[in-house]
């Protein structure tokens, strides 16, 4: 047996019981997707699953490397989770496949696979879903509550294989609401409508809104909101990233709304609404392409945050955190440079050059 | 002077191992039967050491049978009375796992003593005090083994003596029972170091986890009425850490690159300043301590007054060891695991660890890092591990130099949580190993290149002064035959000759007068 280095101890969370913590905490938001939204949700998760774990053990296979011991680091089925509670409950299996894919073969594996990534694997797979098929990707169902007519599982079943009804009927009908008009998501609703020039007090009369937030929605930002509570409690993400993000999406909301209440949706319905928990707790802490440094992971959180209203407010998307959140793991390396901490001994902080001397070197 | 006056600081970072003390500490120190054979490094960790005795020479115990050369060697004595039976190569305890010379002592049993005069250190001069510091082989007792004599030899202006006695490595007790057994000896020995100093302050830092060996140090400082304040810090790894123990009793922090001593601190561990106390007023050379022999394979575990050089399978023996998964010199987060249990116990030798298997987890399967930064959370340093991790991977040093890697203190935080299971501590070692080897070769380099410069510029030198040389020794004979006038000879010898030549011209040029010696040619 080879002599090995001290520490001779040690007392850690293996990644793979990191990993299946993240995915026990995302149950609790899963569960409400899935009461709100039909058995699209869990069709999507079975899908991602399954060829996440696929594709992660062909490019094992193809680049040589141990295959049941990765697979069994629970990573490839992180990212599977979360790109399938991102997609639309009846999004064709093709697209779903090729989002889960993507996020595996090209921005995991090749980049390096698990550690490597410098992106978010599963926000690449929906971003690039996003952009090459935005009618289908913004295509959600109302709440089963405001549904004229829910999907039952054959027919959801039906629509996402062969993109119709059993009966031949669209996905049109199937999105309609109880006043017999498509239905979109609280953001996006709120979106078109401010587009046309609605004031928001209009526009929060539609019955997609109601209680805290959006119907159905809030529920299911809730439901990741505990489960990330969880998590930070367990200290498997960092609590400084999640609640850079909120206060980011806070902070920008409010001043939008302190500005026109009439024009900008208030904090709380940025809160609870789209992937705004999903994000701060699941997506954004990813570890892997998040900053390191403690003042960064206040930087970088509360840089997608208020990049994430921004966006939803001025930019094309209804929804903004897959896009805040790839474009600040862009920037981890410089914000982790430029936050490195004061190391013991030293004035000043790591990146001033004025205190770097090299070894051997007399001050 | 009311207990616990002293405002504590907090580092950052740091990690709660399980403490594992209680299976060593509840035994009083005991003595084992002497080994047949002793081995004793001549290359100890501070240096190397020249041999003073004859192989099949007979030596008395205390009696000096090597001496420290080197800038920062110390003596060695011997441990018992008995026969050189050689010096051979043998490995090393230590990490790197190198060979060294050892002295090979077979006991005899008599254990006849030789010991130094004692000494009154109340009235004797400093520097008599420091010699027989030094006479008497005493190095830290701590684990770093740096010759006392050196430490205590400053000049520098001391203000503040701090008393390590944290003891914060898992398992390993021997300062706590040494302090339990015998705190008089251990305040007697800081007193001398105080007056060696000359220093104002004494500060006793213990971790709050060792209850009984507090109540015996305050009595003892009671007794001996002298004004040592004790700081019970609270129990976290790595609180006995110099820079560490220093930032938690004084808030301040020790100057990259700087040692304590340019701070007016100077640390000592309760062991050595134990052993200074012999070595004055008893006049005991450093020739045994106090071991931690522990771990779950271990029958009877407790501390152990050791004598050096005995081979560490004799600890083994007896205490009744069972089947250990490893065998660890010092504690689980810092210590190195010993190849052989043949190697000899040491002056730097606070503990040996016997874990039984599955005591103690064994290095699994390095997985990716996944940045998570917990390495970074525990890091007393304040560094990013990770980071480190990454340059040190990609054989990036300059980064990791930049990133201050040199000023790691290797304590294992980081790898003791590290998810990836990443030896990371090995990586911090491989990569400060490269930037030394490095800065050694850049140092040599210049070195040669300055010597190549100058060996130029002599050749250069030597060549200007040739010829100027030659330059005046031709003036010098010009100068002479001018003087002699056989300048004006020679120049009418060579005009001479030029009208021969011009007259054989002419003559060549008029066939009818035949060459000179024309007609001896044909």
């Amino acid at each position: 047996m080879p002599l090995q280095s001290s520490p001779h101890t040690q007392d850690r969370m293996p990644v793979s019981r990191l990993m299946q913590w993240v995915l026990l905490a995302t149950l609790p938001g899963a569960l409400a997707l899935f009461v709100f939204f039909g058995w699209g949700v869990l069709i999507n998760l079975l899908l991602c699953a399954g060829f996440a774990l696929a594709f992660e053990a062909l490019i094992l296979w193809l680049r040589d490397r141990p295959i049941k011991a990765t697979l069994l680091d629970y990573s490839a089925l992180v990212t599977a989770v979360l790109l399938g509670l991102s997609l639309p409950p009846l999004l064709p299996w093709w697209m779903t496949i090729l989002g889960i894919g993507f996020a595996i073969v090209f921005a995991k594996h090749l980049f390096g696979g698990l550690g490597f990534n410098p992106f978010n694997p599963a926000m690449v797979g929906y971003v690039l879903l996003l952009i090459s098929f935005p009618a289908q990707m913004t295509a959600w169902l109302p709440p089963q509550s405001l549904a004229a007519n829910p999907a039952s599982l054959w027919e959801t079943l039906h629509f996402i294989f062969t993109g119709s009804g059993p009966a031949g009927e669209t996905i049109e009908q199937i999105r309609a609401g109880l006043d017999g008009f498509t239905m979109a998501t609280p953001l996006d609703h709120f979106k078109t409508n401010q587009g046309l020039g609605f004031r928001t007090e209009e526009i929060l009369d539609s019955p997609v809104y109601g209680g805290l937030a959006g119907v159905g929605w809030q529920w299911v930002n809730l439901g990741f909101l505990a489960g990330g509570l969880l998590l930070a409690f367990k200290k498997i993400i960092s609590w400084r990233i999640s609640l850079a993000m909120l206060i980011g999406i806070t902070v920008m909301a409010a001043l939008l709304w302190g500005v026109d209440t009439d024009a900008f949706a208030s904090p709380l319905l940025h809160l609870l609404s789209g992937a705004t928990m999903l994000g701060a707790f699941f997506i954004a802490t990813d570890p892997i392409t998040a900053a390191t440094t403690r003042k960064g992971r206040w930087i970088f959180g509360l840089g997608i945050g208020a990049l994430t209203i921004l966006i939803r407010t001025f930019g094309g998307y209804p929804d903004a955190v897959a896009f805040a959140v790839l474009l600040f793991n862009m920037a981890v390396p410089t914000i982790d440079y430029y936050t490195r901490p004061r190391v013991y001994g030293h004035q000043k902080s790591g990146h001033k050059k004025a205190g770097h001397k090299k070894f051997g070197e007399k001050s | 002077m009311p207990p616990d006056a002293i405002r504590l600081h907090e580092f950052p970072g740091g990690v709660h191992p399980p403490e594992h003390k209680s299976e060593s500490s509840e035994t009083p120190i005991a003595a084992l039967p002497l080994p047949e054979l002793l081995s004793l490094p001549l290359t100890a960790r501070s240096g190397p050491t020249t041999p003073l005795v004859e192989v099949g020479e007979t030596v008395r115990k205390g009696q000096l049978i090597a001496e420290g050369k080197g800038a920062i060697s110390v003596h060695l004595h011997a441990p018992t009375s008995g026969t050189v039976e050689g010096i051979r190569e043998l490995p090393l305890p230590h990490p790197s796992g190198l060979t060294g010379p050892c002295l090979l002592l077979r006991a005899d049993g008599e254990e006849t003593w030789e010991k130094l005069p004692p000494l009154d250190w109340r009235t004797e001069a400093r520097q008599i005090l420091l010699d027989r510091i030094q006479d008497a082989g005493i190095a830290g007792l701590g684990g770093a083994s740096f010759p006392s004599h050196i430490k205590l030899a400053i000049t520098a202006p001391v203000d503040t003596l701090i008393i390590n006695a944290a003891e914060c490595e898992p398992y390993i007790t021997c300062d706590d029972r040494l302090m339990r057994e015998r705190a008089a000896e251990i305040i007697e020995g800081t007193v001398i170091a105080k007056t060696v100093l000359g220093c104002e302050r004494v500060i006793l830092g213990i971790e709050d986890n060792k209850p009984a060996a507090i109540d015996a140090m305050r009595e003892a400082i009671d007794t001996a009425e002298v004004t040592v304040e004790i700081a019970v810090v609270p129990t976290k790894y790595p609180s006995g850490g110099e820079k560490q123990l220093i930032q938690i009793l004084t808030g301040q922090e020790v100057p990259s690159g700087k040692l304590p001593v340019d701070m007016g601190i100077v640390m000592q561990n309760v062991g050595t300043l134990y052993a200074i106390k012999r070595a004055i007023v008893d006049g005991e050379p450093l020739i045994s301590r106090v071991v931690t022999v522990t771990g779950e394979a271990i029958d009877r575990p407790g501390n152990y007054e050791v004598l050096l050089g005995t081979p560490f399978s004799h600890l083994l023996e007896e205490t009744g060891a069972g089947t250990y998964s490893q065998l660890i010199m010092g504690g689980p987060m810092m210590g190195f695991e010993l190849e052989d249990p043949a190697m000899p116990v040491i002056k730097a030798t606070n503990c040996l660890l016997a874990p039984a298997p599955g005591e103690l987890p064994r290095q699994g399967v390095e997985l990716p890092c996944i940045r998570c930064g917990a390495c970074a959370n525990v890091c007393p340093a304040s560094l990013l591990p990770q980071q480190l991790y990454w340059f040190a991977r990609a054989g990036e040093f300059d980064k990791a130099e930049e990133h201050r890697l040199m000023d790691c203190i290797e304590c294992g935080a980081c790898a003791y949580v590290c998810p990836s299971d990443i030896p990371l501590v090995h990586y911090y070692r491989y990569a400060k190993s490269e930037i030394r080897t490095r800065f050694l070769d850049r140092l040599k380099a210049d070195h040669a290149k300055e010597r190549f410069d100058a060996r130029n510029q002599r050749l250069e030198r030597l060549k200007q002064e040739r010829k100027e040389r030659h330059k005046k020794a031709q003036e010098a004979r010009l100068k002479q035959a001018r003087d002699k006038g056989e300048l004006d000879e020679k120049k009418a010898s060579i005009e001479a000759a030029l009208k021969r030549v011009e007259a054989k011209k002419a003559r060549q040029q008029d066939p009818a007068s035949p060459a000179p010696g024309a007609d001896k040619e044909s």
